[in-house]
């Protein structure tokens, strides 16, 4: 029998990127929450490279790293594809969920904690392309991965809904509906589906989280 | 039809090199183009427009940027010779640590050799752990593939030997025999492979390149520091 486990964090887009995954395919798992600021001797034990969620368990073996684990369920549980098949498309998913990664995330992250306002103005400029760029992907389909959600929508689940909440928490005015109209559409779509919905923390709770966290420093974990 | 394959690349690059080495082990004919990154061309420019960098692989009219992204396309597309382990939890693991190459070791290397962005004594001491991270997945094993290259290797080789020709250039001994012996061992190994070597171009132009590039960026240092 299968046993899979979830290690996680409510918080979390990576951990809750694997939940989704996994609930598309309908694959059952028992989700372990993990305590960052307290963390686990199971979590030092199963990422002891990372110390991160989300870890993914199956059958005793682990793994770790959103990307990486989501590419492993598409591999294990081959129904409903998050993937194409063709490897030149698969390829170019690939491309956009790094993208996505390391410039949108990437980029996001950056301007979440500058406190020099005339760097902020620069780095908001700069992930302001990369969300035009983004944007142009979609390319007139309901998702990235076309009719049905797939690993590049996964992927970009930090702008489909915690961006909103981040951006009211803070002011920051970078994707919005004037601006971004064809990617606020695609944000609309994405919360509403009926598996996605499941996956999404709380909304009142994600605020008051990043109300404390945003005015803090630094990140904590 | 014959395939046509094409590798737009920098000769000195890293991240070329590792596709060159995918395309040789799989027994690929490939055409080089080389790219000059400060005078990008239109090739360039239409093919990547997203980030304007090489490599780029030209696969009967596709286009495809990211080495790894790349070398995941060679592996599904020619699936003799196969760079990724045949289970799932397998290939999640050389996932895992080639990602850690570029995500961990590459990053925190610029601190610890250039001092960049960061105090250069806290990249010293995170960049030692995180080769012996690495040389924790290697023991015991000739390749982190097992027996044969794979794709770990082909992340990480190119990466580390350009550390060594850094080294040279900068007199530093932050990678060394004594501190990493099974890693040293590795690199000796693909050091003696006839197709990775063939990767690379002559050890005086490499040096001569990257003492160039080091002079550049701290040229650019230097000129900040000024204006400040």
């Amino acid at each position: 029998m299968e046993e899979v486990k979830l290690l996680g964090w409510w918080m979390s887009p990576f951990s809750r990127r694997v939940e989704l995954a996994l609930k598309l395919k309908g694959v059952g798992y028992e989700y372990i929450e993990q305590d960052l600021a307290n963390k686990s001797q199971l979590l030092l034990e199963y990422n002891p490279v990372h110390k991160k969620v989300p870890v993914l368990v199956h059958n005793g073996k682990t793994m770790a790293e959103s990307l990486v684990i989501l590419e492993y369920i598409d591999e294990t549980w081959p129904n409903n594809p998050i993937l194409p098949r063709n490897p030149y498309e698969k390829a170019m998913a690939r491309f956009w969920a790094q993208f996505i990664e390391e410039k949108c995330n990437g980029g996001l992250w950056k301007i979440m904690w500058c406190k020099d306002e005339e760097e902020r103005g620069r780095l908001v400029e700069e992930a302001s392309h990369c969300f035009r760029t983004l944007e142009g992907e979609l390319k007139g389909n309901k998702f990235f991965g076309g009719d049905e959600i797939g690993m590049v929508d996964i992927a970009a689940n930090f702008i489909g809904y915690w961006l909103g909440v981040v951006q009211e928490v803070s002011g920051m005015e970078l994707v919005t509906r004037d601006k971004f109209p064809v990617l606020c559409k695609w944000m609309d779509e994405f919360v509403e589906h009926s598996v996605v919905k499941e996956t999404l923390p709380p909304r009142d709770k994600l605020h008051a989280e990043f109300e404390a966290r945003l005015g803090a420093p630094s990140w904590k974990y | 039809m014959a395939d046509e394959i094409k590798l737009l690349r920098l000769w000195a690059s890293p991240f070329c090199q590792r596709v060159e080495l995918a395309l040789k082990l799989k027994g690929l004919q490939y055409q080089l183009i080389d790219e000059d990154i400060w005078n990008k061309s239109e090739l360039l420019l239409q093919s990547n427009p997203v980030h304007k960098k090489v490599p780029v692989l030209f696969h009967n009219g596709n286009a495809i940027a990211e080495s790894f992204v790349i070398m995941e396309y060679i592996d599904e597309t020619w699936k003799h010779n196969p760079l990724l382990p045949k289970h799932p939890h397998g290939r999640a693991n050389a996932r895992f640590w080639a990602n850690f190459v570029d995500e961990k070791v590459f990053k925190t290397a610029s601190i610890a050799y250039l001092g960049k962005d960061k105090p250069q004594e806290d990249g010293i001491e995170l960049f030692s752990q995180q080769l012996k991270m690495l040389e924790g997945e290697l023991a015991g094993k000739d390749y982190f593939g097992g027996d044969s290259i794979g794709f770990v290797d082909i992340a990480a080789f190119f990466i580390m030997h350009v550390y060594g020709v850094v080294q040279e250039v900068k007199e530093a001994e932050l990678m060394t025999q004594e501190k990493f012996p099974v890693l040293f061992q590795w690199l000796a190994k693909l050091e003696a492979n006839d197709l990775v070597m063939e990767c690379l171009q002559p050890s005086e132009k490499h040096l001569a390149h990257v003492r160039a590039r080091l002079s550049v960026l701290d040229e650019e240092a230097a000129s900040k520091t000024k204006a400040a």
